[in-house]
């Protein structure tokens, strides 16, 4: 008998099972996915769970005989009544009149089962992406990456390459004819023989002969420096696009408990979009009432602040940290803007020429979501609000605004992947 | 019964907590119990331990330590971690892999007296009878199973590597959907080697010689039948046909499969044959082992080698083991292999020791015969659940169980209580429980029957439906279609009424796209 203490193998055996099934049943998994995402709150919104799928697609059919029909025969235990020869009422379908089950979950409708962090996060996120991300900048600061460049004569013996120094080795002791160890033994053998006498031959020639090829072996080193390789690494610095997000986020006293929940469901969605799928994205938090400020992620997400309304202010603020810290010639800048649409009259003009001519030539893109209440009966065609009405001029064919409407929670993700959706053409590309 | 206080010095163990010694302790007398007294034949065992999760990595590959990687394994783990993780189902306290050495795993939380038990559970019971039952000899090779899993994973990875993951996976996606029919049901007949051929002629010849007389020369011929085969009968023995392991024809025959797709066949169909032998004896397999841990835990316990207090948490969980709700009972979900096996394996040892009159009438060969250990041996060697029920159900346990039989004509109104558990029924529910064990008759009957050759090359199969019963027509349409794939033309399955010989339904598929 062994023992074999098999507790600290390398668990996960059946990852790879894993990542296989999951790939096959995608496209369910993903909707499961997104349908969870949106009943959760906002700061549960990046955690794995449980999600429900159809089995159909990752049914394992078999020949089996069908449940029903024909003529059978059950043995069952516990009878307590029953004499031979009894009725007993046919059973509804269900009701367990012993029948052998259904195998191996045959007849399972759903299949539930439980999803880690990072896959819900890569199912969530998958195919989005920034788009032009284009001024591509070598960042001096970034991690240089080492990588193989052939060999060199010198470096650091930890890097030295047997394999090569053998080689130089081997050719060079056969290009100057060192003598085997073979060799020198077995003339030494044959010296010795005729020392002892059992054999005949010119002990002195083959006496002069060993001397010779032992100071020819002592000459010729078995491993000489100029023999000697190194593995050769260089370092190249790897380029970095730089980009920043601005996110500007309307919290005044308009903004109900509902919309500010869309809003910050649209940012919060963005906020874990860019931290996971680019390590350089920088994201600038702003928000505004009548006037702006900069804040932090915890205020942004979780203070509450009221007050008037004047859009202006943010869009000023924003340009302002741009011209300060971001220099539009360096950096990929990219803006998203929620609101209610509401804005002080006579805000919007200024608005307007702010955005055309100081916030928009900055940006790759720029995103505007009107968050709406929930409740609001689309009658007849709904009057656009007064800073939908603002930017819908300055939205020319070249401008790179994208304006959306959002009135349930339900909407935030598909217009957020709308918005961010890789193009077709980029598709293609990767 | 001596009370066996914590402190006794021939405690093999005190508390719960268990280590390596300890578990080396109690093997050593479990070993003692299981070898001299029970007179047991095992397998070396190697016991692993492991912790729960790996527990749940072995469930997903139906208990095997190396299993190549397919997406249905990873279906069962979520599966099974949703249903552990929520409480439902607890996880098994071992898992016992029938090889030679014996691969017992045990749960690294389980206390000293659960790790006894398994380890006289698994270790000896079932080990036993891996290694003696004439199923698993004749059909599985104990000490070759870990190395061809170990090619077959290899084989397939590097398939993945070449190929691809997805010509690969829809290979064995169709494999799976046809292993229950990829099984051989009967030792094949051996072709005779050169050898061997040669030394029966001779002998035919000598044979010949000896009786030798010139007068059968003068006997004139028998005119009459040729013995010219039709067409049809001459393709079908080229084709070896019928042949009901529908994999191992499609390995041969199947014109349009590249050679490492036949090795896939190979290696599925390979590996369902060596579990058919656990479906066979599932029940007897279970009332074996439990009947061997109950023996040794009961007989360490007499000898003062575990306490009181242990030998109740055994107790404990043992008749959680055995235990068989009655049909009416919400938690009943059929007839509980363990209760049942343990029952009949205690009735044997009783009949052999205290044969009641009926007893004597019913099993004459064993009633009386005072050596139960070495009935149970013979038990345990030469039957499967099928042919042991027919054989050993004795009318006091199907008293005991309360069995009755339930007739489900589906032309009548009602179900009919046909037999129940008296004089007139002992016999006919005998029969009806053997047959509920008899995997040939659950699995469908489907055999492939032709192929047409001259035409459009289409596959045809028969299922000879039995009782009535026809295929669950949903998922014979997905078999189906991957087994059109598979063959690369057309394929039909015809489903033949067993009295009748009347055609009661007909699926048919062609291939979306061929393989390769």
């Amino acid at each position: 008998m062994t023992i074999i203490d098999r507790r600290l193998n390398p668990g996960g055996k059946s990852l790879a099972n894993r990542q296989r099934f999951i790939r096959r049943a995608k496209a369910q998994v993903k909707r499961a996915v997104r349908e969870a995402s949106a009943g959760r709150s906002i700061k549960d919104i990046d955690r794995g769970g449980e999600v429900t799928i159809p089995s159909d697609g990752v049914r394992e059919p078999s020949l089996r005989r069908s449940s029903e029909g024909g003529t059978r025969d059950y043995v069952l235990p516990g009878n307590k009544k029953y004499v031979e020869g009894d009725s007993i009422q046919r059973p509804q379908r269900g009701g367990g009149s012993g029948s052998e089950g259904s195998e191996d979950g045959g007849g399972e409708d759903e299949f539930r089962f439980a999803l880690s962090d990072e896959e819900f996060l890569d199912l969530f996120l998958e195919d989005l992406e920034l788009p032009d991300l284009a001024k591509r900048q070598l960042k001096g600061v970034g991690v240089p990456q080492w990588r193989r460049a052939g060999y060199s004569t010198s470096g650091s013996p930890s890097n030295i390459s047997l394999t090569r120094t053998m080689r130089n080795s081997l050719s060079r002791r056969v290009a100057l004819r060192r003598p085997k160890p073979e060799e020198l033994e077995a003339l030494r053998r044959e010296i010795a023989a005729i020392e002892a006498g059992d054999a005949s031959g010119d002990l002195a020639e083959l006496r002069e002969r060993l001397v010779v090829l032992e100071k020819r072996s002592k000459r010729i080193p078995f491993i000489d420096p100029i023999d000697v390789r190194f593995r050769r690494l260089e370092s190249t610095p790897k380029p970095v696009a730089q980009a920043v997000m601005f996110c500007l986020m309307d919290v005044s006293g308009s903004m109900t408990e509902h919309m500010k929940d869309l809003a910050k469901r649209f940012y919060a969605l963005l906020y874990l979009f860019l931290k996971r799928r680019y390590k350089h994205v920088e994201v600038v938090f702003i928000r505004h009432t009548h006037e702006a400020e900069e804040v932090d992620e915890q205020t942004f997400f979780y203070s509450r602040e009221t007050g008037g309304t004047v859009v202006s202010t943010a869009l000023e603020e924003m340009a302002h940290i741009v011209e300060e810290r971001f220099k539009p010639s360096e950096w990929n800048i990219y803006g998203a803007q929620a609101s209610d649409g509401d804005n002080a009259p006579s805000d919007n003009a200024k608005t307007a020429a702010l955005l055309q001519n100081a916030v928009l030539p900055l940006c790759q893109y720029y995103a505007y979501l009107e968050v709406g209440a929930d409740d609001d009966a689309p009658m007849g065609g709904e009057r656009p609000t007064t800073l939908w009405r603002t930017y819908a001029v300055v939205n020319g064919p070249d401008s790179p605004i994208a304006m959306r409407k959002v009135r349930h929670r339900r909407d935030i993700f598909p217009v957020f992947r709308d918005l961010f959706q890789k193009k077709a053409d980029q598709l293609a590309e990767a | 019964m001596a009370l066996v206080t914590e402190t006794d010095p021939r405690l093999l163990f005190t508390g719960a907590d268990w280590n390596f010694d300890t578990i080396r302790r109690v093997y050593d007398a479990c070993e003692e119990i299981a070898l001299k007294e029970l007179k047991l034949d095992v397998y070396r065992n190697q016991i692993e331990v492991i912790t729960a999760e790996q527990m749940l990595d072995a469930y997903s590959s139906g208990g095997m330590p190396l299993f190549y990687k397919h997406w249905s394994f990873g279906k069962h783990f979520a599966r099974d971690e949703a249903m552990y993780r929520k409480g439902y189902t607890g996880l098994a306290y071992e898992i016992v892999i029938n090889s030679d050495p014996c691969v017992v795993y045990i749960m690294e939380e389980n206390t000293i007296t659960m790790q006894t038990l398994v380890i006289a559970h698994a270790g000896f019971g079932h080990n036993h009878f891996f290694k003696n039952n004439y199923v698993f000899k004749q059909w599985t090779d104990a000490s070759g199973i870990i190395d061809y899993l170990d090619f077959a994973k290899t084989f397939i990875a590097q398939c993945e590597d070449r190929y691809g993951q997805v010509a690969v996976e829809r290979v064995l996606d169709a494999a799976h959907a046809l292993q229950s029919h990829g099984i051989h049901r009967f030792p094949r007949k051996r072709m005779p080697d050169l050898r061997s051929e040669q030394k029966r002629a001779e002998e035919r010849r000598a044979h010949g010689e000896a009786i030798f007389n010139d007068l059968w020369r003068t006997v004139p011929a028998k005119k009459g039948k040729s013995k010219d085969k039709t067409d049809h009968d001459a393709r079908r023995a080229l084709l070896g046909l019928p042949e009901e392991n529908v994999l191992y024809f499609l390995e041969k025959t199947a014109p349009r499969l590249a050679p490492w797709q036949r090795e896939i066949l190979r290696i599925v169909r390979h590996i369902a044959q060596y579990f058919y032998p656990q479906r066979q004896t599932k029940m007897m397999n279970e009332g074996c082992a439990t009947w061997v841990h109950h023996r040794i835990m009961t007989r360490l316990h007499e000898e003062g080698r575990i306490s009181d207090g242990s030998f109740l948490e055994f107790l404990h969980s043992h008749t959680g083991v055995v235990f068989q709700p009655h049909f009416d009972d919400r938690r009943y979900s059929g007839i509980n292999p363990y209760a049942l096996g343990f029952a009949m394996m205690s009735d044997i040892e009783r009949v052999c020791l205290n044969p009641t009159d009926e007893d004597r009438y019913w099993m004459p060969d064993i009633a009386g015969q005072k050596d139960p250990y070495a009935v149970l041996r013979d038990v345990w060697a030469n039957y499967r659940d099928e042919s042991f029920v027919s054989q050993f159900l004795s009318p006091q346990l199907i008293r005991s169980f309360g069995l009755f039989n339930v007739h489900d004509d589906e032309d009548e109104v009602d179900l009919n209580v046909s037999h129940i558990h008296n004089e007139r029924g002992y016999r006919d529910i005998r029969r009806a429980l053997s047959r509920h064990y008899d995997v040939a008759r659950r699995d469908p009957d489907i055999q492939i029957a032709d192929v047409d050759l001259a035409g459009d090359r289409r596959l045809i199969l028969h299922h000879r439906v039995i009782d009535g019963i026809v295929l669950d027509d949903e998922d014979t349409d997905r078999v189906l279609q991957h087994l059109a794939d598979l063959w690369g033309y057309e394929v039909s399955l015809r489903e033949m009424d067993d009295e009748t010989g009347d055609m009661k339904n007909e699926f048919t598929a062609r291939p979306r796209a061929t393989f390769g």
